[in-house]
């Protein structure tokens, strides 16, 4: 026995901890997902641990960086400084003159959102970050960024770019965070295709590429269409650009569905500055709803709007106070409804020959069906009545 | 420059590192490893933890310290990433023990020796990662890539050569 392990030593070795690792493999699977937990305090030790060791270093080597290049930047590399300064002054003035004429229709914009009662979130407080290192491997899409517990991140919060969505903080560390990008075959975000109006599950796959893979084959998606965040996975506020389509076709693996390829917006390669949404402001606010309530202009009801500036059937022209309505409930509607021309054949299939039920005995001979509709009486099977010449459209 | 050689055949087997190096050398591949892609997102393609186990394991011959390096440097690689922990150091741990196990059987010396191991135990890897993540964890949209794989051996391979070169500078020579 003695010489076996002795022999066998190495080998021994390998398959203990071989083992060991399989253990610990089977307790990681059996706990809840990284992403769907809300505590940022219950992070795995060893992870904060790395992160404590890691990211210090990161940090002071991009600062490093981003301290040399702002020497070359801002002090060595200075030529043709002042046309660009012409150039941008002028894009200032007429940028203004434009911003002018959006900023009124942004604000129609917001008054017709009330109106129509659009709940929509927008992005309200962000905290600016700066990326440090990565997961390592082409594997893992993770970004480690040097803004934590302490500065008010907190996990699920969204991750974005000015130019789109980057990702969503997964573990949060004290002094730093790891973001889960978008292109991470974990990461998820619902999405909406904005030519189409279809909603999708955008994910990653591997080679650090974007798909949509819930989607089933449409000739109306087209290459270059923009996708914008849905807000449904209550992560990402709605509306934020993703991407554009880059290509769609049909997955060998998962048929009938379509696999599209998804063009990020933002450059999920090269982050050095991310904002972190913190907090996102519901446009639509209780108290707004109570104002609208209070019979305001802006808290009618879209219908009600849309009934007013059509040409509809009722007389707009019409008081609408109590007392005449009710005189006006008693009045004949001055409709002009279209009526069927009298048959000349009359039978059992024309209109009128039906008696309303209300006239019908129940377990009766049907002799009254069956009888022509000239010989009836009743006031349900008379002939309609010529419409009057005034009545006729 | 003085010239190495071997006096005996307990130099021919391991190779000795200083404590400092064995130490600073892995840790220093463990961060550039998720530093530089940051730089530029294509470096992710290396495994310099892969390089260093390869060196010390190859260079000590000694089958279970390089199963333990690799172990160790492959759980620590875990650490920063979004997978499960234990996946590279599993892998890690096995090609360590390849690794060390061939270190006693040809010339590890030789720079063609040395990239053509490098190539092997990269796709070595390589299937040993898809065999963990598709079949141990049952990740089933995790797809094999057979081209990248090749060109991202080939890519390690031929970054390990001058950084093998560069650490066969850091071996203590207990006979010169």
């Amino acid at each position: 026995m003695e010489s076996f392990f002795s022999r066998f030593r190495s080998e021994l070795v390998l398959a203990l901890l071989l083992l060991l690792q399989v253990v610990g493999l089977a307790a990681q699977m059996g706990r809840v997902h990284y992403a769907s937990r809300e505590d940022g305090h219950n992070v795995r030790t060893v992870r904060a641990w790395s992160a404590h060791t890691i990211t210090p270093l990161e940090t002071f080597l991009v600062h490093v960086g981003g301290g040399l290049r702002n020497t070359w930047h801002g002090y060595l590399d200075l030529r043709h400084v002042r046309q660009h300064n012409r150039d941008l002054q002028y894009q200032i003035d007429q940028l203004r003159l434009q911003q002018a004429g959006l900023a009124a229709d942004a604000r129609q914009g917001q008054r017709l959102q009330q109106l129509l009662a659009f709940k929509q979130q927008y992005v309200w407080h962000t905290v600016a970050a700066e990326g440090g290192g990565t997961g390592g491997g082409d594997q893992t899409r993770i970004l480690t960024i040097d803004k934590g517990w302490t500065d008010g991140i907190r996990p699920d919060m969204a991750v974005i770019t000015p130019d789109g969505v980057v990702g969503k903080v997964r573990d949060v560390f004290s002094d730093s965070s790891q973001v889960l990008l978008l292109n991470d075959p974990t990461s998820g975000a619902g999405i909406v295709l904005t030519g189409t109006r279809s909603r999708g599950i955008l994910h990653g796959i591997q080679g650090g590429r974007l798909q949509i893979s819930n989607l089933l084959p449409d000739d109306r998606i087209k290459p270059g269409e923009p996708v914008v965040t849905s807000g449904g996975d209550r992560v990402f506020p709605r509306g934020l650009p993703v991407g554009a389509v880059r290509s769609i076709k049909v997955d060998p693996e998962h048929q009938p569905y379509a696999a599209i390829l998804i063009q990020p917006a933002a450059n999920l390669d090269r982050l050095e500055e991310v904002l972190v949404v913190t907090d996102v402001a519901e446009q639509l606010t209780k108290a707004a709803l109570a104002a609208g309530d209070d019979g305001d202009e802006a808290g009618k009801k879209a219908s009600d709007v849309v009934a007013e500036r059509l040409p509809g059937l009722t007389d707009n022209t019409k008081p609408t106070s109590g007392a005449p309505a009710a005189q006006g409930a008693a009045k004949e509607p001055a409709v002009a409804l279209p009526r069927p021309p009298q048959a000349i054949h009359a039978d059992r299939y024309s209109p009128g020959y039906i008696p309303p039920a209300s006239d019908l005995t129940p377990g009766a001979q049907d002799t009254q069906l069956a009888a022509p509709a000239q010989q009836r009486t009743s006031p349900a099977i008379r002939p309609p009545k010529q419409a009057a010449p005034e009545d006729q459209p | 420059m003085p010239r190495r050689s071997f006096v005996n055949r307990h130099e021919l087997e391991e190779h000795q590192f200083h404590p400092v190096v064995l130490l600073a050398v892995p840790l220093c591949a463990l961060f550039l490893q998720s530093y530089l892609p940051h730089i530029w997102q294509p470096l992710s393609i290396l495994d310099l933890p892969l390089i260093a186990v390869l060196y010390f394991s190859i260079s000590w011959r000694n089958r279970i310290a390089g199963t333990m390096l690799g172990t160790a440097v492959g759980l620590l690689q875990d650490l920063p990433g979004n997978g499960y922990i234990g996946v590279n150091g599993m892998a890690k741990a096995i090609v360590g023990y390849t690794a060390a196990s061939i270190g006693l059987k040809v010339d590890v010396d030789n720079v063609i020796t040395r990239a053509l191991m490098n190539l092997g135990f990269c796709l070595l890897q390589s299937a040993l990662l898809f065999v963990l993540q598709r079949y141990l964890l049952g990740e089933t949209d995790y797809a094999a890539q057979p081209v990248h794989e090749v060109i991202r051996a080939a890519i390690n391979a031929a970054v390990a050569v001058p950084i093998f070169l560069l650490l066969d500078r850091t071996r203590i020579n207990e006979y010169a």
